[in-house]
């Protein structure tokens, strides 16, 4: 029977790996991710959850341990934070140039030095390229929902790549919210055991991740482009069947509030995106045209959505809470990106806000519309990209 | 000058040339069966995976410029060797007695680095 529940984003991470029915988890403890880690063994030592637990000395071997669950038939879980994500990267591409889909909760936390723990994108927006699906909430509901979104999508022998769910730090990870847990006959119908092409078999060995020369190269890095593709086609269906089943969805890529009639559509991630619908609604309610979007896939990045919002807006006012030194805010220079091949293109404001868990309030994304109002009036950007919050 | 077959000794295994180029032929057969090079991106799985087969680069004996050989006397059987050959080229024997495949051995020298008792010593190959 499904359940209301009250806890914080770490611990339903932890119940939807449970939900998910995950197999193996090999995870190592980093602050704010430790307590998704807490959950599992907890779950694992009670007998409620049927996986084993690895203890493992590093971030990077727990991916190396997933790596070798997935290889072995069985559906991988772990979950990390900044500098461990950092450690992980080599065997992030060893996951998905493999085609192994292993999903991991990514806690969203600030890189050092200096050291902080706070939330934002630096970690997980890092590691872009690594051939990873990019996932983003906005709340703990979502973190429960796209776990098992992910695991359906991952496991789709159209994709077969592995995928961050990833959440800010402290903002959801550590919040209490209501959140509703399906009844596990339902998700065991959604979500089927795990059922794998090939196996690392003492029966009938192969070798996995052997020398490929550069005759052959080029094909393998085409199949992992064209499996995001798909990914991408599967997305809004595989959430639109979850809304079907379970009543939860987030509009496949990209959530929209108020965009019909936009004049100015404001563009978020992550838990901006919560905050940003109530800046909305006190500026509709001053009559301006506003609108938000909040992207909830990174990779692949949804270029036709984008185009899409675009379509009848004459701004885009775009929040990062990333920065990539020496340009701007990632999510700005994709946004432009998939914009150039337009003919009719609206201005486009970036904003660099919320780093290292600066709070991001409604008057803070309030005072960005304003301002890209403002350039609106005058017609043209002047300074692309401003910092909010910044102190003098 | 150019070298003929008798030159590369390989007469006394092929007494004419029919059964030689049949022999290579079903060699190739063989190579294309194992291996399975592929002829377009629709044979390729999604990510490299290879079956195992013996000696995919062909008798690497051939590549040898140090020869094993075990001097029995002093061997006791304690099979070091046996486990460090890190080309599985070494056999065991019913006795217990290892035995290198002279046909794949590369002459690392690694049997003869572990060996304890110096009853593997590694010679200059006499072409």
């Amino acid at each position: 029977m499904a359940q209301v529940i009250i806890d914080t984003g770490n611990h339903i991470a932890g119940f939807a790996c449970r939900a998910a029915r995950a197999q193996v988890v090999a995870a190592y403890p980093i602050t704010p991710q430790s307590p998704v880690v807490e959950q599992v063994a907890d779950l694992v030592e009670k007998g409620e959850m049927d996986a084993k637990y690895i203890r493992v000395e590093s971030e990077h071997s727990a991916m190396a341990a997933c790596i070798g669950a997935a290889v072995g038939g069985a559906r991988a879980f772990t979950a990390t934070s900044a500098h461990g994500l950092a450690l992980m990267h080599e065997m992030l591409h060893w996951a998905s140039a493999s085609r192994l889909p292993i999903v991991m909760a990514v806690v969203n936390r600030a890189m050092g030095p200096p050291w902080n723990v706070w939330a934002d994108f630096s970690d997980s927006l890092s590691q872009r390229d690594t051939g990873w699906i990019q996932f983003y909430c906005a709340s703990n509901q979502e973190i429960f929902d796209t776990i098992i979104q992910a695991y359906k999508l991952c496991e789709d022998r159209r994709v077969f790549l592995p995928a961050m769910v990833c959440f800010e730090g402290y903002v959801l990870s550590h919040t209490s919210m209501p959140v509703k847990i399906p009844d596990q006959r339902d998700i065991d119908d959604f979500l089927p055991p795990y059922n794998p092409p090939w196996l690392l078999d003492v029966e009938n060995p192969i070798t996995h991740g052997s020398i490929v020369y550069p005759n052959w190269y080029m094909e393998f890095r085409y199949f992992m482009q064209e499996a995001m593709e798909n990914a991408k086609k599967l997305i809004p269906e595989i959430d639109r069947e979850y809304r079907r089943k379970f009543g939860f969805e987030y509009g496949g890529h990209v959530e929209r509030y108020r965009c019909e009639d936009a004049d100015i559509i404001l563009l978020t991630m992550g838990t901006m995106g919560s905050e940003a619908k109530v800046a909305v609604d006190r500026l509709r309610k001053k009559g301006l045209k506003v609108g938000t979007a909040r992207l909830r896939v990174f990779r692949p990045f949804p270029k036709e959505e984008i185009q899409d919002l675009a379509r009848n807006v004459s701004m885009l006012t775009i929040v990062d809470r990333q920065i990539s030194y020496g340009m701007e805010g990632p999510l700005f220079t994709e946004v432009k990106a998939s914009l150039y091949e337009r003919e009719q293109k609206p201005l486009a404001m970036g904003f660099i806000a919320g780093l290292g868990g600066r709070d991001v309030t409604f008057m803070d994304l309030e005072a960005m519309i304003n301002l890209s109002l403002k350039r609106l009036k005058a017609g043209r950007v002047e300074k692309e990209v401003e910092w909010i919050g910044l102190r003098k | 000058m150019f070298l003929c077959r008798s030159d590369l000794k390989i007469e006394g295994e092929f007494r004419n040339t029919f059964p030689f180029l049949l022999s290579l032929y079903l060699l190739h057969q063989w190579w294309c069966l194992m291996v399975k090079e592929p002829k377009s991106m629709k044979d390729l799985p999604i990510t490299p995976l290879s079956s195992p087969t013996i000696a995919s680069m062909g008798k690497t004996g051939s590549w040898r410029t140090f020869r094993p050989t075990i001097d029995i006397t002093k061997c006791t059987r304690c099979l070091l060797c046996w486990i460090f050959c890190p080309e599985g080229c070494i056999g065991r024997r019913e006795d217990d007695m290892p035995e290198i495949n002279y046909e794949y051995c590369k002459g690392c020298g690694v049997c003869a680095n572990e060996c304890r008792l110096g009853a593997i010593r590694m010679e200059r190959e006499v072409v």
